[in-house]
């Protein structure tokens, strides 16, 4: 009996929440095809005036390209970074492996405002002032624990025999890394690379102390727009992300299997 | 015997060369973690303490002297505790279900905890102040059935931060859980029904403390996100509920005392180190027992 009243509230949580989760998504998606500059529900008549608009949003491509650019590079970086150092941890020959492990996912746990403003004075001190070159570093310890908590649980679970087969067979140590650990990680990769990703595109304290008036990140550009002129046109940017990120869930879904992908970390913390 | 002295023969060389390539291999993390995280914050400390004339005390003073700074530190304590409280209310068991789940409902709830996190917190908390004001859809529903006779305000109140912050973390929360009981062993719960435990005993003899290290993951990593929330408050309820984010945001955007505000951001970084600090140890205390 309890068993039973268990699981039927174990589903009751597992749909209420994915409910829940949706539900300010649904209203961003409705919101952009609202006939008027109000955000309203429900409306009548649909309207892609704000889809237009987009294009002609002033200020916000130099936002999207530096952020996407950041992004792009400082995941990148912390893949690299991360994984190399995920490796020697994984493999015990780290000295003081566990120590160093919680090292690199500690900047996760650390206020993104304290961590904005302690690179700020930091930089300031060293005489660091290139805002580009702030921005990137900065991003690349945020992404770093991402990658690190991710590769380390993979690679935990990773089978590092394979690799002394492959070399045995005649690949050279960096060869026998690509051809035999790369493959049976890209589920980890994929994941560490995708929560890199956005953590780094939607950060907001961090790069609200590095910005400068000229070089503006998306979401600094974002909160700055719903401060000044909430109109819908956000609402719409948004949705197409959203459609962007769900073509690619899709892809993921059917190449490695998401829930392969929920399932390859985290549980290192 | 070619192949036993090739192997004595090679050891020596090959453990020197792993050695080597260990030390390689964690150097650019050390290096980053060190030159911009450790000594940045070490200056973050440094900066708290400086006062007009050399060293002072003056901003934690004036930190835990002052009524509002003293209920800013209470409200980032409190937001976190609560939003770390229902997020796990709802995550733990919608984890089990999860694992539970196979093929089109398995990737459709999965999906729902991935694609939120594309939509900026910028983006959702302003999806929630929509939701949520007088006029709103939430208002509206309660109306319709009846549950409200007339609208109540929930926008720029506690409920709404409360709401708002659970809905952006909740991921963060289900995922490391789900990890765990995804691969929990099976029949380890049935080997205990088949010695007689009833199954609230299973559960919170077997099950729970195996679920224990994903429990702790998701609890640290929701506290330590939720306390320094500061996009959240700041479109859900602003002004009226100063939190040490918006003391320190404030201190360097407005004020510019940075002093004061290193001095916030070192008391936000301690609530946050010993949270994580103290769940990790639970986890371990829990787990031996």
């Amino acid at each position: 009996m309890s068993a039973r009243l268990a699981f039927a509230l174990s589903w009751i949580a597992a749909i209420g929440a994915a409910l829940f989760l949706l539900a300010p998504l649904i209203v961003i998606a409705a919101a952009s095809f609202s006939p008027t500059p109000v955000f309203d529900l429900p409306f009548t008549g649909a309207s892609l005036r704000w889809y237009e608009r987009i294009p002609r949003l002033d200020g916000f491509w130099p936002a999207l390209w530096l952020s996407l650019e950041i992004a792009a590079l400082a995941t990148f970086s912390a893949l690299i970074i991360g994984t190399l150092a995920a490796i020697a941890i994984a493999r015990g020959r780290a000295p003081g492996g566990a120590f160093f492990a919680t090292a690199l996912v500690s900047p996760l746990m650390t206020p993104g405002l304290v961590l904005g403003i302690a690179l700020l004075q930091y930089f300031r001190a060293i005489g660091f002032d290139a805002t580009w070159s702030e921005l990137f570093v900065a991003h690349v310890v945020v992404c770093l624990p991402y990658v690190a908590r991710t590769m380390i649980a993979g690679l935990a679970r990773f089978d590092f025999t394979l690799v002394e087969a492959a070399r045995t067979l005649g690949c050279t140590y960096p060869g026998a890394i690509i051809k035999a650990m790369i493959p049976a990680l890209a589920p980890s990769f994929l994941v560490a690379g995708l929560f890199s990703f956005l953590a780094s595109l939607d950060n907001y304290p961090v790069s609200i102390f590095l910005s400068d008036a000229r070089t503006k990140t998306l979401p600094i550009k974002m909160l700055q727009y719903i401060d000044e002129s909430p109109d819908p046109t956000l609402a719409a940017l948004s949705t197409l992300i959203l459609l962007a990120t769900l073509v690619l869930l899709v892809v993921c879904d059917r190449s490695v299997g998401l829930h392969r992908m929920a399932g390859t970390g985290d549980q290192a913390g | 015997m070619t192949i036993a002295a090739q192997e004595t023969l090679a050891k020596p060389a090959k453990l020197d060369r792993d050695k080597i390539a260990a030390i390689g291999f964690v150097t650019p993390a050390l290096f980053v973690l060190i030159l911009l995280f450790a000594l940045p914050l070490i200056l973050l400390f440094a900066a708290s303490l400086h006062g007009a004339d050399g060293l002072s005390l003056h901003a934690y003073g004036k930190l835990f002297g002052e009524a509002y700074y003293l209920r800013a530190i209470w409200n980032s304590f409190r937001l976190a505790l609560l939003t770390t409280l229902f997020a796990f209310a709802i995550g733990y068991p919608a984890s089990f279900a999860l694992a539970r789940a196979r093929g089109v409902l398995r990737s459709a709830l999965l999906a729902s905890l991935f694609l939120p996190l594309a939509a900026s917190v910028i983006v959702k908390a302003f999806a929630w102040t929509i939701l949520l004001r007088s006029d709103g859809i939430v208002n509206r529903l309660l109306l319709a059935f009846h549950i409200v006779g007339a609208p109540i305000r929930m926008i720029f109140t506690e409920t709404a931060l409360i709401v708002g912050s659970v809905n952006i973390f909740l991921p963060f929360m289900i995922l490391p859980i789900y990890a765990v009981v995804a691969q929990l062993d099976k029949r380890l719960p049935e080997a205990a029904a088949t010695l007689g435990a009833s199954p609230v005993t299973t559960f919170l003899k077997v099950t729970a403390p195996l679920t224990l290290p994903g429990i702790v993951a998701g609890v640290a990593l929701v506290f330590s996100l939720s306390v320094s929330a500061y996009v959240v408050p700041t479109l859900l309820i602003g002004e009226l509920y100063p939190t040490l984010s918006s003391t320190i945001a404030k201190a360097f955007l407005l004020a510019r005392d940075p002093a004061f505000g290193s001095a916030a951001g070192v008391v936000l970084l301690v609530i946050a180190f010993v949270v994580v600090a103290a769940s990790a140890r639970f986890g371990e205390t829990g787990g031996r027992r």
